[in-house]
């Protein structure tokens, strides 16, 4: 496969199982509608609470869980079609997935050589073995982690946090990654480290790299991401050029999360944004808007239909039957 | 009470050089270096830093909370002028939760899952008040809508909850003796941000109606400025700065504390590209000689690799300490170290 342009997905459905009898099963909707595309060397934040199925997304476009459906294209060729023979390992060495606990994610017993070195042998196994040294210590190099042949040798308990995602990053670049899906990849570092890891994947944007960027912190979607996607409850309810949506929100759920991002020296208002409600489980069955229930401006007809996307701006759309 | 109480007023804990080491065979971790602090009443004191700088060891050792092999080396710890290091352990179980209450950051282990919350509430209630089971269980169901769960929960289970109702719970169990200090270690920091939002502002509420003193541990700047009267500092076990959350937020001066304060992006405001800080935090068991910062400082002098840094007044009203060699070198002629000056 060449280098990856666009992926696009569109109208994708997630549809999980959650008991059920033998005849009825139930399901639960995870995602619904979901419609967005990744471009290289530009990012794409996806936000919202935990439940949003933001990290399921990810998934299906890593091909780990299936749609229930829609279409995901790569460059224009479906590759969620009945009958398309792409290879796993071909698709995967482009789109690779990082995740949130850098400390669960590497093998405790293996050296960091280990860990870059073996994708490296599955997805080219014409390299030699001098070659395949010379890529890790180079993409070791690359996510700022030198000595590298000095780190290659440590075990992963021997590096902090902020070292080991380096190293997932590494992992992913190593195999030649072209869209890197990163879920939550700094909520669980230091504070102090964070930016460090933004900034380094900032700089792999430059070099063409697209990214995925799945966060609950709305902050960091604006500060390292073009655009940003808000979604709740499988949906997505506002999306477009990241300083539009958060600067002019205009979705009440999309208000409501940047009005409870803690801002130091301010203390606000404590007017109720939004009816306290319990989270409700989507089910395929469900109809209406997903933040019906918790909305201050709802309307009969926000329970009825799920409404349609408006466009504000250029590059700014909204699901909500205000607009 | 307002962010500025007044220095004569006895403050409610007064900590003074307080030191915790883990002891593991022959190597001696300094967890906390000689820290000093005093928190006054109705005070919300902050204390920040990332994780391994010792914020939550204090926070254990306030209470004597703390485990072997943590241990309190050296220091004093006066609440209301009673010596708590000195407390029996019969004296110390009642200074526990009726003085002092803590609300931990995990609030799915705080809470025992087989039990039901209400048998949780009132097992605190029965064990330091003579009342009847009935009379506590009705003192139970009262303190759950305090903080805006239905009474009907007093028979659910922790599974049944969601995480901002659990911590709520958490929070209802602590306030149930009506502690004058709650020491809340990153209550937050599981849960989403507009359940954090609803959590704070009701915690705020319930100030306003016990006025409790917190202390309020956070990797969250950001939400300490909006909560805290004043803020602390921490990194590698010592206190580097110490302040009005206004002023440390706005004028830092400790360079760690300047780092950290522009590692956070902001939500509105100008964008620009930010730089954290280099490097990694340090190794309690590799200290250097000299500041802890040094290997990451962008303004370290030689002074820095051979002297320790000690808290320093930057500004006397409202008081502001920070423990760098360029705030003393800068500050000479007015500065008075503040180990000395209280010791």
């Amino acid at each position: 496969m060449s280098d990856i342009a666009e992926i696009t997905v569109e109208d994708m459905v997630i549809d999980f199982p959650v008991g059920g009898g033998l005849f009825r099963k139930r399901y639960l909707r995870a995602a619904n509608g979901v419609s967005l595309s990744l471009r290289a060397g530009e990012a794409l934040a996806i936000v919202g609470e935990s439940g949003s199925g933001k990290s399921t997304c990810a998934r299906a476009i890593a091909r780990i869980t299936p749609p229930t459906g829609g279409t995901i294209r790569v460059d224009g060729v479906e590759i969620t079609a009945p009958g398309f023979r792409q290879s796993q390992r071909d698709y995967a060495s482009k789109v690779q997935m990082i995740f949130q606990d850098p400390f669960g994610s590497l093998n405790p017993v293996h050296t960091i050589r280990h860990h870059l070195a073996r994708p490296i042998r599955i997805h080219a196994p014409e390299l030699s073995a001098a070659e395949v040294e010379a890529r890790v210590i180079s993409t070791l190099e690359r996510v700022g982690l030198s000595p590298a042949a000095q780190t290659a040798g440590k075990f992963p308990y021997e590096l902090s946090g902020g070292q080991r995602q380096r190293v997932a990053i590494a992992r992913a670049l190593a195999v030649g990654a072209r869209f890197i899906l990163a879920d939550e990849p700094i909520s669980m570092l230091d504070v102090s480290i964070r930016l460090g890891i933004l900034n380094l994947m900032d700089d792999m944007k430059r070099e063409g790299i697209g990214f995925m960027y799945i966060t609950h912190d709305i902050a960091t979607a604006r500060y390292f991401a073009e655009r940003t996607a808000v979604m709740y409850l499988g949906h997505m309810v506002e999306w477009g050029e990241s300083d539009s949506v958060t600067q002019s929100p205009r979705h009440p759920y999309t208000q409501l999360l940047i009005s409870a991002v803690p801002e130091a020296g301010i203390r606000k208002t404590r007017e109720r944004k939004a009816k306290k409600a319990e989270i409700p489980m989507r089910t395929p069955e469900s109809r209406g808007c997903p933040f019906a229930g918790r909305c201050l401006k709802v309307m009969d007809q926000c329970h009825a239909d799920m409404p349609p996307i408006t466009q504000l701006e250029e590059n700014h759309y909204v699901r909500c039957h205000l607009y | 009470m307002d962010g500025n109480p007044t220095p004569l007023a006895q403050p409610l804990l007064s900590c003074r050089g307080v030191s915790v080491d883990y002891v593991v065979g022959n190597l001696n971790a300094r967890a906390c270096n000689r820290v000093t602090l005093d928190i006054h009443p109705g005070e919300t004191v902050g204390l920040a830093g990332e994780s391994g700088c010792g914020k939550s060891t204090f926070a254990f050792a306030i209470t004597r909370m703390h485990n072997a092999p943590a241990l309190i080396s050296e220091g004093e710890i006066l609440f209301e002028g009673r010596d708590v290091l000195k407390m029996s352990d019969r004296e110390l179980r009642a200074f526990r939760w009726k003085e002092t209450a803590m609300v931990f950051q995990s609030a799915m282990n705080a809470l025992n899952p087989v039990i039901t919350i209400g048998e949780q509430l009132i097992d605190v209630i029965l064990a330091h008040q003579d009342i009847s089971r009935d009379a506590a269980w009705a003192r139970g169901e009262e303190l759950l809508e305090t903080v805006g769960i239905a009474k009907s929960r007093m028979t659910s289970f922790a599974h049944q909850l969601s995480g901002g109702m659990r911590q709520r719970v958490v929070i209802a169990i602590a306030l149930v003796l009506r502690p004058k200090l709650i020491v809340m270690d990153e209550p937050t920091t599981a849960l989403d941000v507009v359940v954090e939002r609803e959590i704070m502002d009701e915690l705020q509420d319930l100030k306003e109606r016990y006025g409790f003193a917190i202390l309020f541990i956070s990797h969250d700047l950001g939400l300490m400025g909006e909560i805290c009267d004043r803020i602390g500092i921490m990194y590698a076990g010592n206190l580097v700065e110490l302040g009005e959350a206004r002023q440390v937020l706005e004028q830092p001066r400790h360079p760690y504390t300047k780092g950290l304060v522009g590692s956070f992006p902001t939500i509105h405001g100008p964008k620009t590209r930010l730089h954290g800080i280099p490097g990694n935090p340090v190794n309690l068991l590799q200290l250097p000689q000299g500041c802890n910062f040094q290997s990451r400082c962008t303004a370290c002098i030689s002074r820095c690799q051979t002297d320790e840094p000690r808290l320093v007044t930057v500004a006397e009203t409202p008081p502001h300490l920070a423990a760098c060699h360029l705030v003393s070198a800068a500050t000479e002629a007015d500065t008075k170290v503040v180990e000395e000056a209280t010791s």
